[in-house]
């Protein structure tokens, strides 16, 4: 296990992604706690304010500090992103394996039905499911954990594929094991760096869609500050205060380069053969 | 080939039908009473019951269900409760502004793309290689909107060479147009550019180890010559499946980058029936984005049979995954 660590520590794109991503993490969990002023605190005579040291990243145009925005918004994208991966995760993976394990029709089935939710893109679920259920939170988790769920089944899938060739799945079974605990203590363990790598790649995504969501005004509803709506508020305020529409965006950027760059130095780690794999 | 081609045939025929069962299940059967959603519970008893008749809600489900689907077929789409005027006339109106755009995106994307892949890979380990990757991870973790009101804030704003919003209308002329049209194909492209050049960048590199490319070397072709003769065009196979993928991320771009620049296209289209709770208008933009996904991965599934013998074979066989 240390040398893991040694070589995770020697690898630039764990080291730089690790960053980013923590920074973002510790913002979300600072905020729980701390922010530099009240997140949602009104001031019209601050409205507009650049960068200066009151309010390090500024004020928005109802005078709220920026910077403590942006923390409570991390909490959103956070909260939104990891919900969603484990429900696509939860329901993708044991799907995945049953898939493999099972075969035939059932494999053929939750296939075909991997390929129809591909049809509906993340903001087209959002949409449907805003029309049913109103905007929020709870609806881009629904959305964006629906697109994952096929995802993760393909690569539960996969892996347990190549995996259940190998004969310490036949022994198992010649030892009596039943197809799912074959599934849970042998093959689970085996494609595991397979999902974790899956699981960042994700979570990248679900950052950029529950940003984009709200952006459009079908996530996280006003007062809560969140990422997307920010930057939907710096347009119409680009005129008067270009440096609203910088921050938001920025932390997006960041949380999601660095989440990114975790990845791709996990499977380097994890694994050398997965980078080609996936 | 014919067998394949029947296949998938079958399969997207079935996919379309059942994209259209979820729509319906999810946008009016799912929400009660549809007339109620659309108007809000302030309406009265005569507006809401002459809706409910319009819509033809004393009809079975089934019965509506089947109306619909007809009507998809045949250009009978019902009429917008916002604006009052046939649906099939306001899509397309729209689509004359959302499919050009993300025509020239996809141009875009993959004349940025592919060659920086190219060159990435015929450079591998030296310091273009390195530029085209640590572009491409700024460029897919950059969200596309953000992006967006970067280069209005440079464009627009600063510089003043195209509008920061809206649509002149092919009337003004397709130059006009076309301007306006420029920063959004821009925004929408860059970002699938960056995914296509890490593909192609992959796939141009997986080549270089096989044994056709070190023959290619042996008979005295030069790298270059050996790279642009037998490299690319075989790394060009995966990389047209993920320019098929990146059609999906292409529709549900133009959704929000329609509404960055204020552009009249199904996207914005999208948003609005949205907020003025248009659920006629609504199910059957959902049915044809969704519609647009599954029709064009087929086609890349073609091309791809097309490009590849051994994908057909593969259809082909008892048992085969295509």
């Amino acid at each position: 296990m240390s040398g893991v660590v040694r070589r995770a520590l020697r690898s630039p794109a764990i080291l730089i992604g690790g960053t980013l991503a923590g920074a973002t993490l510790v913002a979300t969990l600072v905020s729980l706690v701390w922010t530099p002023w009240p997140a949602t605190a009104i001031d019209i005579a601050a409205k507009l304010q650049g960068p200066s040291a009151a309010h390090l990243l500024g004020t928005d145009p109802f005078g709220r500090d920026v910077l403590s925005m942006l923390m409570v918004g991390a909490r959103t994208s956070v909260v939104v992103a990891l919900v969603a991966v484990a429900l696509g995760a939860g329901v993708g993976v044991p799907l995945g394996l049953a898939a493999a394990a099972i075969g035939g029709l059932i494999d053929d089935l939750i296939s075909r039905l991997a390929d129809f939710v591909f049809a509906f893109p993340v903001l087209l679920s959002a949409v449907m499911v805003t029309a049913v259920l109103g905007p929020g939170a709870v609806n881009a988790i629904i959305a964006i954990g629906l697109f994952n769920i096929p995802v993760f089944a393909r690569v539960a899938r996969a892996g347990a594929l190549a995996i259940r060739q190998r004969d310490f799945i036949a022994a198992a079974r010649l030892a009596g094991k039943g197809e799912a605990a074959i599934a849970y203590q042998h093959i689970l363990p085996n494609i595991a760096a397979l999902l974790v790598v899956q699981v960042t790649i994700q979570f990248a995504l679900a950052i950029l869609a529950e940003a984009s969501l709200s952006y459009l005004g079908l996530g996280v509803q006003p007062p809560a500050p969140s990422w997307g709506k920010m930057l939907n508020d710096a347009q119409t305020y680009m005129f008067l205060q270009p440096w609203l529409a910088v921050f938001p965006g920025l932390a997006i950027a960041l949380t999601v380069l660095g989440i990114n760059l975790l990845g791709d130095g996990l499977s380097d780690l994890l694994d050398p053969q997965l980078r080609r794999a996936v | 080939m014919p067998a394949f081609l029947v296949r998938r045939l079958a399969g997207l025929i079935a996919t379309l039908l059942g994209a259209t069962v979820v729509v319906f299940v999810v946008l009016e059967i799912l929400p009660g009473d549809p007339a109620l959603v659309m108007l809000g519970v302030t309406a009265d008893d005569a507006t809401l019951a002459a809706l409910r008749t319009e819509m033809g809600l004393d009809r079975p489900a089934v019965v509506r269900y089947l109306d619909w689907v007809a009507g998809l077929v045949t250009g009978d789409l019902g009429t917008s409760q916002t604006y009052g005027v046939p649906v099939a006339g306001l899509v397309g109106e729209r689509i004359a502004v959302s499919l050009p755009l993300a025509l020239i995106a996809l141009t875009l994307a993959a004349a940025l793309g592919i060659p920086l892949g190219v060159v990435a890979a015929a450079n591998h380990g030296r310091p273009a290689d390195a530029a085209v990757i640590g572009a491409a991870q700024i460029g897919v973790a950059m969200p596309n909107f953000w992006l967006a009101i970067l280069l209005i804030l440079l464009f627009a704003v600063e510089l003043r060479w195209v509008p920061a919003g809206g649509f002149a209308g092919w009337e003004a002329g397709a130059g006009e147009a076309l301007r306006s049209l420029a920063l959004p194909a821009v925004a929408l492209a860059l970002p699938q550019a960056a995914i296509l050049a890490r593909v192609t960048r992959a796939a141009v590199l997986d080549q270089f180890g096989h044994d056709h490319i070190r023959t290619a070397r042996a008979k005295g072709l030069s790298r270059t010559a050996a790279l642009i003769g037998h490299a690319v065009p075989n790394a060009l196979i995966p990389v047209v499946t993920i320019l098929g993928l990146q059609f999906s991320f292409l529709i549900a771009g133009t959704i929000i980058i329609e509404n960055v620049f204020y552009l009249p296209g199904l996207g914005r289209l999208v948003v609005q029936a949205i907020a003025q709770r248009d659920l006629i208008v609504l199910k059957t933009l959902v049915v044809l984005l969704a519609g647009a996904v599954v029709v064009v991965s087929f086609l890349v599934d073609l091309a791809y049979a097309g490009l590849d013998p051994r994908v057909r074979l593969a259809a082909a066989a008892p048992g085969g995954a295509a």
